[in-house]
């Protein structure tokens, strides 16, 4: 087999360089080709023309639109599935293969599936599979390994993937020669400009396509454009790179090889051009039959031969430009066939008429291609003339080839208009759907505005990009000239469809959908154009109706007896083309808080644990000891002396003439009263009665409190004061100074003795400073707030320092309780401590319902103020009684199964609650815990079913809290 | 992503803020019947139209509110909350009355 035996000779192929050869392989055989050559368009140099298996029924398919338009080019690259082989580029080493085939690419064994195409119309699998329900398990295996295109690789790792925001004046999407004159234009005036554009290289059409009969003018006005470009500073030019969606006030997702751009535009110019449409007959998938453009494509930008002998299949003048390419490149031209019944006469018409001497068929169709064996390839085509919509005469010619080129006329790829806002109508005459109404900021040109008439699509690009700058409040002078002839009304006709006896008229390639499965979901009442595309599924794969919304949209008009306007399209959504989840990704980025002393944590041999968006330790020590670790520090703090870092609590400053009062509405306890340098607890809920968040309020001043909340609630807690306050207007400023306190709870019976040995203005005497006190003064040079707080129920004092203090205290208290080995302890410890104390944690101990009395905080709620937060709402559910009560408990039997926090509590056969914390108590050394009861089970004493895993029942029995030290000495010593 | 205006700080990207809810006004909690205050608690008008709703400026701590139309996604204008809310706002509890003819609550 020679190799690249379709090459053209030079200087065919914009895109590739044939000094540097590339080796890659496809299906495990090696091919050649060259640097800038596609995967797709290097197989085809080398004569292989079927890429992959069609989705449900596996026919061979090959190359249809060459420029990613299509899911025909899905790939396997390695770990990569589903990559476009019409966009991918080739590299040396690079092993690809087919993708949803049983065997191998040539001979896949699920093609017999192909023959059972009449038993799977369109929604089969709704009606399929179900019945007999038995046989379920069966058909889902089955369906789960045929169904789906690449294989994703488990074990591939996430690489290097980024994202970058961008800001510009006017954002040109689309750099063809609209784009092109949109972004001169615009950048003329002094609008920074970003031009984007999803293939290699600038020009769009202007690449590939032949607008005259030399051939000369479209790389004409390419050299010209994009010289002009380039020169031009104030572009930037991002090739390569696809604008995937639009989102509100011009923000963009730019996607490129391996960095995603959001872009902010002040206004932005859609040039995203047409997407060429095919003919629907009979077998128009078999490889070999592709887009006239591909063709060309195929030619001019990579310099393969698309095929030997060709048919070109046309309803408008570009048909016979790629006629005349493909006789310049060496393939015969059997004949034209124009749909057209009086095809309008240009000089490219006129060329292949007149010189190349090729019988051109007019108001006629292609009934069906012929195929090679095995579904493999074309080998004629049968042409018929048209006699009705649809319809053809019985005789019929038949023409040898290898290659159909269709050029079956364009549809504007208008989706970011669409998810912009925008309007687009049909137009009956044209058979073509135009932009009816653009929303502010968005401007159309070129042949997605309906100009096909290369003079137009400048002008058209010229005037967007002055509307853009002008827009945008730049001097664009004045409105540029708009004169030339769009020819909107020569590209399409409105009937390209044939239906065959044998089906196989391909509406949606990707979903193998034929002309009666859009006629029978609507026959079978899915009618509305939404519902015929959720139940057809067309339009739905990776092409996204590239191909099938024009065919589906204008059948569905005629079976409902509307006219394809009325009728509309389904609404079109971001991604426009396939993304892949790394870029989604980015570079996986976790950012977390730290706390003042988040070294000596390390140093101390901490296991840091998230919580939240902080880190804090878990326990000190090493996985292997996790258990014996938390248990060391639970008995130091018990017997001896331990310390936490509690800098992740909000700290909240209220101060003026109504801080009292601000207190008082937005937590349920009294503050009028509360002494000077006093500490009372704070719990707060929300207007539907539920806590929400609780903490400590210090009063430093008549008018000013130190308040502290949860670390997790802080913010909401703060954002929620401000918002009550706007509209109470009372005089109070609330100041969230969570990251400008460090803080520390030293607790344990020799706690005192320690922070008596640090040189302090404060008398720590037990008189002097009593539980529940607050003192500022400082520690040694540290200025600091300290609190007698009882969280762990020992001896124990809350230290607030600024934050830069932090690790100076830190160093302070185990300095001073070195003689005592005084040991730091971390979260897990603590919530075993507050455990043995029956103290709840917000969120674990309460959920989205908890109301106070449900949690025994009735004695936390205020009755002789005029309002708090929450309070009507708390009245009115305690009047109708409680649904359940938050309990301690223990278990009935010390050596049962013990239960996990979320195991369900059980009244007979009712599931009345669940457990919300659990843990063995070291000090009591039993197995405590905090859940929900139904209020007749919530007496001290009773016993209740828990269920645990396997549904195994555990008793529990309600214990009084707290656990431990009930009457609260230790903690008020 | 929407651009906001805040009054305070100018257009800034819309992930910058937090949603309040609609500008209601609260019933007196300590007058109100129950279905008032059941209503105002947790029911929407969900208006297709323009609205009045709450708007949180995060990085600078600043309510404010905003005009906006839900069908079209337009914000109209924003301005500071004491262009609506501009007096102090008093609590009080109803006179405890020994005459057993008193409204009640509910």
């Amino acid at each position: 087999m020679a190799t690249q035996s379709r090459r053209l000779p030079e200087p065919a192929g914009l895109l590739i360089d044939r000094s540097t050869p590339v080796s890659f392989s496809f299906e495990g055989s090696c091919y050649s080709g060259f640097a800038g050559d596609t995967i797709a368009s290097a197989l085809v140099a080398n004569g292989v023309t079927t890429l992959s298996r069609s989705f449900k029924l596996h026919r061979p398919r090959g190359v249809l639109s060459m420029c990613g338009h299509d899911a025909n080019s899905l790939v396997q690259i390695g770990p990569r599935p589903n990559a476009l082989a019409d966009k991918v580029l080739i590299t040396d080493g690079m092993a690809a293969r087919g993708q949803n085939y049983f065997g191998s690419l040539k001979s896949d064994k699920a093609a017999l599936l192909g023959l059972l195409g009449r038993f799977m119309p369109a929604g089969f699998y709704y009606k399929a599979f179900h019945t007999p329900k038995i046989l379920w398990p069966f058909w889902e295996k089955v369906i789960r390994r045929v169904a789906g295109l690449g294989e994703v690789d488990l074990s591939h790792h996430h690489e290097y993937y980024d994202k970058e925001y961008l800001f510009a004046d006017v954002c040109v999407v689309g750099g063809g020669p609209a784009g092109m004159a949109a972004a001169l234009k615009a950048a003329e005036s002094g609008a920074e400009v970003v031009l984007v554009d999803d293939m290699d290289a600038l020009g769009g059409s202007l690449n590939y396509a032949r607008f005259d009969v030399k051939g000369e003018v479209a790389a004409k006005a390419r050299a010209k454009f994009v010289a002009e470009v380039e020169a031009q500073p104030n572009i930037r030019v991002m090739t390569r790179t696809m604008c995937n969606g639009w989102f509100f006030d011009n923000w963009l997702p730019l996607v490129g090889d391996r960095r995603l751009h959001k872009l902010r535009a002040k206004a932005l110019v859609v040039a995203t051009g047409t997407i060429d449409q095919h003919v629907v007959f009979h077998n128009n998938d078999l490889p070999g039959v592709m887009m006239a453009s591909a063709a060309q494509r195929l030619i001019r930008l990579y310099g393969v031969r698309p095929g030997t002998r060709a048919v070109v299949v046309t309803t408008n003048g570009d048909g016979y430009g790629a006629a005349l390419d493909l006789l310049d490149a060496g393939v015969d031209v059997a004949c034209v066939v124009d749909l057209r019944a009086e095809p309008a006469t240009d000089e490219r018409y006129e060329a292949v008429l007149q010189k190349a001497h090729i019988p051109i068929f007019s108001n006629s169709a292609v009934r069906e291609a012929i195929p090679l064996p095995g579904n493999k390839g074309v080998r004629a085509v049968d042409v018929a003339r048209v006699v009705g919509d649809g319809q053809l005469a019985a005789q019929s010619d038949r023409f040898e080839c290898d290659l159909v080129a269709m050029a079956g006329g364009y549809n504007p790829f208008a989706a970011l208009v669409y998810q912009a806002g925008g309007q687009l109508s049909y137009d009956e005459d044209a058979a073509m759907f135009g932009i009816a109404g653009l929303p502010e900021h968005l401007f159309a040109a070129g042949s997605v505005d309906g100009a096909f008439h290369l003079d137009a699509v400048n002008e058209s690009g010229r005037i967007a990009g002055w509307a853009a700058a002008k827009d945008v409040g730049f001097e664009a002078g004045r409105k540029p000239a708009g004169r030339a002839k769009k020819g909107t009304a020569e590209q399409n006709i409105a009937w390209p469809m044939f239906p065959h006896p044998k089906a196989k008229e391909f509406i949606d390639f990707d979903e193998d959908l034929q002309i009666k499965d859009i006629v029978n979901t609507i026959a079978e009442g899915f009618d509305h154009i939404e519902l015929q595309k959720r139940f057809s599924t067309v339009g739905m794969g990776p092409s996204q109706g590239r191909h099938s919304l024009l065919p589906s949209v204008r059948i569905n008009a005629r079976e409902n007896g509307r006219n394809v306007d009325e009728t509309g399209v389904t609404t079109q959504r971001s991604p426009i083309s396939q993304i892949t989840i790394s870029h989604l990704a980015g570079r996986i980025f976790d950012p977390v808080r730290v706390t003042p002393m988040h070294h000596r944590h390390l140093d101390l041999g901490a296991r840091m644990m998230t919580a939240g968006v902080w880190m804090r330790p878990e326990y000190y020590g090493t996985p292997g000891n996790r258990a014996d670790s938390i248990l060391r520090e639970v008995n130091s703090v018990r017997e001896n002396v331990g310390v936490i870092d509690v800098s992740t609590l909000g700290s909240l400053v209220i101060q003026g003439p109504d801080a009292a009062e601000f207190l008082e509405r937005v937590y349920t306890f009294a503050y009028k009263k509360q002494p000077l340098g006093r500490a009372r607890y704070v719990l707060m809920t929300d207007q539907s009665g539920v806590i929400t968040d609780d903490g400590v309020a210090c009063r430093l001043h008549d008018d000013h409190f130190y308040v502290t909340a949860t670390t997790s609630g802080a913010d909401a807690v703060y954002r929620t004061m401000l918002w009550f306050n706007a509209q109470w207007r009372l005089k109070v400023n609330v100041i969230n100074a969570t990251a400008s306190y460090a803080a520390v709870n030293i607790g344990g019976p020799n706690a005192r003795k320690v922070m008596e040995k640090i040189d302090s203005d404060i008398n720590l005497s037990s008189e002097a400073f009593p539980y529940m006190g607050v003192r500022e003064g400082r520690l040694g040079d540290i200025p600091a707030t300290i609190m007698r707080i009882g969280f762990v129920g020992e001896l124990g004092y809350e230290i607030h320092v600024p934050s830069a203090q932090g690790e100076a205290l830190w160093d302070a208290l185990f300095e001073a309780g070195a003689e005592f080995g005084i040991m730091p302890f971390g979260i897990e410890a603590q919530r075993l401590l507050r455990l043995e104390k029956g103290h709840i944690i917000i969120s674990q101990d309460t959920d989205g319902l908890t109301t106070p009395h449900e949690a025994d905080m009735a004695w936390a709620l205020s009755r002789k103020k005029p309002f708090f937060v929450g309070e009507r709402s708390i009245d009115i559910q305690t009047a109708r009684g409680l649904g359940r009560k938050l309990i301690g408990f223990e278990l009935v039997d010390p050596q049962a199964t013990v239960p996990l926090e979320a195991h369900l509590t059980l009244r007979g056969n009712e599931i009345v609650g669940r457990l919300t914390s659990v843990g063995r108590s070291p000090t009591l050394d039993k197995v405590i815990g905090l859940g929900y009861v139904a209020p007749d089970q919530a007496e001290v004493g009773t016993e209740f079913d828990i269920k645990v895993a396997h549904g195994e029942i555990v008793k529990g029995r309600v214990a009084k809290l707290p656990f431990y030290d009930p009457d609260g000495e230790r903690q008020e010593l | 992503m929407k651009i906001l205006t805040c009054p305070l700080n100018g257009p800034r990207n819309i992930s910058e803020f937090v949603y309040g809810g609609e500008v209601v006004d609260m019933p007196d909690p300590n007058r109100c019947s129950t279905d008032e205050w059941a209503d105002y608690v947790f029911l929407e008008n969900n208006t297709a139209g323009v609205v009045r709703e709450w708007w949180y400026h995060a990085p600078t701590a600043y309510w404010f509110i905003a005009e906006r139309d839900t069908v079209s996604e337009e914000v109209i204008r924003t301005y500071d909350a004491g262009t609506v809310f501009k007096e102090r706002v008093e609590f009080s509890k109803p006179e405890p009355s020994a005459d057993s003819d008193a409204p009640k609550k509910d």
